[in-house]
């Protein structure tokens, strides 16, 4: 570990380019043990309400669309696949394909946040929005049901807000990696990204059967 | 309530006070032990270890005065004396949790900021409480804004007052005599103006006083008043109407084991009435179609009281209580009685559900 | 008896290193950082405090005469939330810990300056909103921000107030996330996890329940500010939600927070007692592991707070025997550090006085909390002035007594200077007596049956009210003191040595102030950890 480039990216206070990328690598672990747990706090509303009232939450959860849900499940686990060879191309140094790559997860990811906009439009339209003028055709216990409405906002919501975060990083990834700066040996920014990104897609691989598929054999 | 003198210890007015307080004086002693051990242990080193001149002197090995045997002597010794006290609160606190089942009942509404308080027997008042000395008294509570929690220090307990929910509480008067109410989780702007006063009363006292209350009728009649003025009787059968099938009779339905439709159990309680009242869908006992309004914003929280109240009186599936006539309409009117703020009250309760209208034809 | 290497004439150090405001906005130094927090926490410190003088005043008189029953409230909202989030929780953690963890285990700096720098802004933007919330109109929901009040019914700034603390809370979060880090990747060679003082211990395990409980907090304020902003309906029972969800969440953080403002203190005193009594801590590994263990437990143990509230009884039952639990490593704390002074060589200097009231006050507040872990006995004690004056023992006696011990402890060391010996002895005496006078009658209140929160009170309890207040004047008196005396030994004190307290742990091994690099060469550590004894001198290479 003492190539120039990566002595280069070895800040003051640290010996060597090792201890550096230990840092930050458990650094952006337990940076996502901290996400963990704030997804966890909604987790645990969902629960609590779920078992409290499980027939508002199974007709709620029809009125999601499965195949709206599907396809953007899809998109997700091809843009993490897409992030992984990203890291891969940076460490093999291949920087043509590490663009390629990152630019292929920015499209898969506004993709995904594109089609998530439309289901909230149509979430819209249909006054599925919780509050005064929630309205929910064929709900059972409606009362209760804005519930799973609410928690499908905010759990969605908080999710989409980490794509958008996530966007506007591969944004910059994109630029440093045009002007050359990754390297086999100093390519932390897109490995610990590559973590973000796989994590936010687990988040979503939770959601998706919790908001989406969990009652549709209630029906 | 007369102003008091100084003191440094509340009165004790309940059958639980002496308990709470013997527990109470248990702690105080281990804990004054302890206090006073650690302080007189480091004012003597602080002293007999001074510094005397610049001097250092060699340090002792912890390991010659016995480091590991300390070290579980004094977590042993703790954890023994702390599972006493656990053992002793948990015991106290499980008569506190159960009331007995023949204990006298009495209701309480909880909103910003006062107290409403029903009898039985059809009395009310409002930030007072008047009981008789030496029985069993049960209240069971709710809120309509926001929580609240009916303490009474001279009784030792307390039990948070939640909107949305009941909660009971209950407690055995000893002594006859004048004793603080308060609001004690914090509602708002007059929190601390959300108080009153227990009179704890001599049997025959207390019968004067409710001799000398309200001609409303019983709770229970006029929980059936209103039961006719809703219609739930059209349906439900009542001593009125015979079953029409399509609804539970509700006759002897209460305390009993009811099978729902999704297979689950519930019991017919006071939780489950008002929730059938309110959400009538989310708990729909089996047999039986989800064909009833909601009910949510039509009936007030005191309304519910009646209702659960008129209909634990179906207990008993003899008809003797049910031959009172239908009263007046009540629920608006008796609202009306208890002053101004009671209808701001009513206000807030019928606005807040708009926010999740249920139409009646939802099925 | 202490060899260390510096050059006799005067160099730079990490004050002087660079000249202007702007070098300090944008510093990454972590001792500069720990300047800017100690700058902002005082300032919100002074400001909490005068909120806590103008509740007092009201207090003294059972009507509520002093102001409308809506400001009181609003009084006590400010107090709390200004006092929990933006002074105790950052207080030590923020500058102690920024500044001497990383020198105290041979780092230059932190593993993530700039982070830590990031992490001082956020604090400010959460501390910017709590300051429009209280320029605007302030907020009436107590620091607790119970629904459906706080969601439906309060008139207050509710959602600029969340969004503060909000915010906030990630400050705590990152700041958490760099220690952790910093224990892990940064200890200098020969720095084995035992040979850390008991400081960093404290402070790691204090950071472990930053980043696992804070996020908890931030959630539950985001679906807070949800519906009261947009009516998404999460706790308010007219939405169909359940208020009591809502106390659950808030105090799974809320309770172990309160170990984020004593750990770090439980960390302080340790440092301080092994050096004024020149001693090796009694049961180093007890201490450290008993910090890691409230760390654990504390995070099980939520659920004391909701005895009343319709909560099941047999939860009940098992938060209340771990809160017993949670009690025995504090305990073990406190007998070990009265051990460590046996036979010791005991000084008593204003960090030992800070030090020795700390163990007192803390033993009372920690003996308190099992009153209050007791099922019966909590439904009576609950809300009332019993809790307030329990949790003051705990914050202000244990927590501030740790945080003043430890400025005092290390004043020369982050400033070069020395403060009056005298006037610092009497405010830690004033600050002790004032703080029991002010404290003491809140437990017989409490158990007359006061209830918290209360803009009036009857008669028959005001005795023991003016002797609280009268109690906070002395309080006040002490603080301002000790504030005074600080500020002057900034310009006018003695040139402080390297190590005037003859301690042992690495940041004493260089200048005072340190240099910004913090040692002239990493040093290496071939020593156990306070060896205080002439033959095994601690060698700085």
């Amino acid at each position: 570990m003492s190539s120039p480039a990566a002595a280069a990216n070895v800040r003051h206070h640290f010996e060597n380019a090792e201890q550096q990328k230990d840092a930050s690598t458990i650094g952006m672990w337990i940076f996502l043990v901290t996400e963990l747990m704030f997804f966890g706090g909604l987790f645990m509303a969902y629960f609590v309400y779920r078992q409290a009232y499980p027939d508002a939450f199974a007709s709620a959860s029809n009125k999601t669309d499965l195949l709206i849900g599907a396809f953007n499940t899809t998109v997700l686990i091809c843009s993490s696949l897409t992030m992984a060879l990203a890291v891969n191309a940076a460490a093999v140094g291949k920087k043509a394909l590490l663009i390629m790559f990152l630019v292929a997860t920015l499209l898969l990811g506004s993709a995904f946040l594109g089609v998530k906009t439309y289901e909230y439009h149509d979430k819209w339209v249909h006054h599925e929005i919780p509050g005064q003028h929630f309205e929910c055709e064929g709900c059972k216990d409606s009362g209760h049901a804005s519930l799973f409405f609410s928690l499908y906002f905010a759990m969605t919501g908080l999710h989409a807000s980490h794509m958008i975060i996530g966007a506007g990083y591969l944004i910059f990834l994109i630029i440093q990696a045009k002007k050359g700066k990754f390297t086999p040996a100093w390519h932390t920014p897109v490995e610990m990204f590559g973590l973000y990104w796989h994590f936010i897609d687990i988040v979503w691989i939770f959601l998706f059967p919790l908001l989406y598929l969990i009652d549709r054999v209630h029906k | 309530m007369q102003a008091k003198p100084f003191e440094l210890f509340p009165d004790a007015a309940s059958s639980i006070a002496g308990s709470v307080d013997g527990l109470y004086a248990y702690m105080v002693l281990v804990s004054a032990f302890f206090s006073l051990l650690i302080a007189v242990l480091i004012i003597y080193f602080a002293v007999k270890y001074r510094r005397k001149d610049d001097h250092v002197p060699l340090p002792v090995d912890e390991h010659s005065i016995g480091g590991m045997i300390l070290e579980i002597v004094w977590s042993v010794i703790p954890l023994g004396l702390s599972l006493v006290m656990f053992a002793w609160g948990a015991s106290i606190f499980f008569t506190e949790s159960k009331p007995p089942a023949d204990a006298m009942e009495v209701f309480v509404t909880g909103k910003q900021w006062m107290w409403k308080i029903q009898h039985n027997e059809g009395a009310r008042e409002i930030n007072e409480l008047h009981i008789p000395i030496n029985r069993d008294i049960k209240l069971t509570m709710t809120s309509e804004d926001v929580i609240h929690d009916f303490y009474v220090p001279a009784f030792r307990t307390k039990a948070d007052v939640l909107p949305g929910k009941y909660t009971t509480e209950w407690f055995r008067p000893t002594k006859v005599g004048e004793y603080h109410i308060f609001c004690a989780e914090y509602c708002g702007t007059k929190h601390s103006g959300m108080i009153g006063t227990v009179y704890v009363m001599t049997e025959p006292d207390y019968n004067k006083w409710l001799a000398a209350g309200s001609g409303e009728g019983s709770m229970a009649e006029q929980g059936q008043a209103l039961f006719n003025q809703l219609g739930c009787g059209n349906c439900h059968a009542s001593a009125f109407n015979k079953n029409l099938g399509r609804c539970p009779n509700l006759n002897g339905l209460f305390g009993t084991t009811v099978d729902l439709k999704d297979g689950t159990k519930t019991r017919m309680d006071e939780t489950y009435i008002r929730e059938s009242v309110l959400y009538p869908q989310s708990k729909i006992v089996a047999g039986y179609d989800d064909i009833m309004p909601t009910f949510k914003g039509l009936v007030t929280e005191d309304g519910l009281l009646k209702l659960v109240e008129y209909v634990k009186s179906m207990g008993t599936k003899n008809g003797a209580q049910m031959s009172a006539p239908p009263l007046a309409t009540e629920t608006s009117a008796t609202d009306a009685k208890t002053g101004t703020p009671a209808k701001a009250g009513a206000a807030k309760t019928s606005a807040a559900p708009a926010v999740n209208v249920n139409r009646p034809g939802n099925q | 008896m202490i060899t260390a290497t510096h050059p006799v004439e005067t160099k730079k150090n990490y004050l002087n290193a660079e000249e202007g405001l702007k070098s300090w906005l944008l510093t990454s130094d972590h001792k500069r950082i720990a300047i800017l927090y100690l700058i902002s926490v005082t300032f919100f410190f002074a400001l909490g405090g005068m909120y806590a003088a103008l509740i007092r005043l009201e207090l003294a008189t059972p009507a509520g005469d002093l102001v409308e029953s809506n400001v009181y409230n609003k009084f006590f909202t400010m107090h709390g939330v200004i006092m929990v989030f933006f002074f105790l929780i950052p207080s030590i953690p923020a500058v102690l810990g920024n500044f001497f963890l990383p020198m105290m285990i041979g780092a230059k700096d932190l593993a993530f300056p700039k982070i830590n720098l990031l992490s001082w802004y956020i604090y400010m933007v959460g501390g910017v909103f709590t300051l429009y919330v209280l320029l605007s109109g302030g907020v009436d929901t107590g620091w607790t921000f119970y629904t459906p009040f706080s969601t439906s019914y309060s008139n207050g700034y509710v959602i600029a107030a969340g969004l503060g603390i909000f915010i906030n809370g990630f400050s705590a979060i990152l700041t958490g996330l760099n220690f952790i880090v910093t224990v892990h990747r940064m200890r200098a060679p020969g720095m084995t996890w035992f040979r850390m003082p008991l400081f960093v211990w404290a402070h790691y395990a204090t950071s472990m329940i930053q980043i696992l409980g804070t996020p908890v907090i931030a959630v539950t304020l985001f679906l807070l500010v949800l519906e009261r902003g947009l009516h998404i309906g999460f706790f308010d029972p007219a939405y169909g939600g359940d208020p009591v969800l809502y106390q659950h969440l808030f105090w799974f953080y809320s309770h172990p927070a309160v170990y984020i403002m004593i750990l770090p203190s439980m960390g302080v005193v340790t440092e301080i007692i092994t050096t004024f009594c020149s001693k090796k801590p009694f049961g180093y590994t007890f201490i450290a592991f008993s910090s890691v263990a409230i760390a654990v437990f504390g995070f099980l143990v939520w659920g004391h707070h909701l005895f009343v509230s319709s909560q099941s009884i047999y939860a009940g039952l098992v938060f209340s025997v771990l809160s017993y639990i949670v009690a025995i490593p504090s305990a073990i704390k406190v007998f070990n550090w009265t051990a460590t002074m046996y036979k010791g060589s005991v000084r008593l200097e204003t960090p030992m006085l800070y030090a020795i009231g700390f163990i007192g006050l803390f033993t009372v507040g920690g003996l308190t909390g099992l009153f209050l872990a007791s099922l019966g006995m909590n439904v009576h004690l609950t809300d009332t002035y019993f809790v307030i004056a329990h949790f003051h023992y705990v914050m202000v006696g244990g927590a501030i007594m740790g945080f003043m011990g430890g400025i005092h402890y290390w004043w020369p060391k982050m400033f070069g200077r020395m403060y009056s010996q005298v006037w610092s002895k009497v405010a830690a005496i004033i600050i002790f007596t004032g703080f029991n006078l002010t404290f003491f009658p809140q437990f017989i209140l409490g158990y007359m049956g006061m209830p918290r929160r209360y803009h009036a009170y009857p008669a028959e309890w005001q005795v023991l009210n003016v002797l609280s207040s009268a109690g906070a004047s002395i309080l006040g008196l002490g603080y301002l003191i000790a504030i005074i005396y600080l500020l002057y030994s900034l310009k006018f004190g003695a040139i402080a040595p390297p190590n005037p307290w003859g301690a042992t742990t690495l940041e004493w091994m260089t200048d005072s102030p340190p240099i910004a690099e913090n040692f002239e060469v990493t040093p290496v550590i071939t020593q156990e950890v306070y060896t205080y004894s002439a033959e095994e001198v601690l060698h700085v290479v």
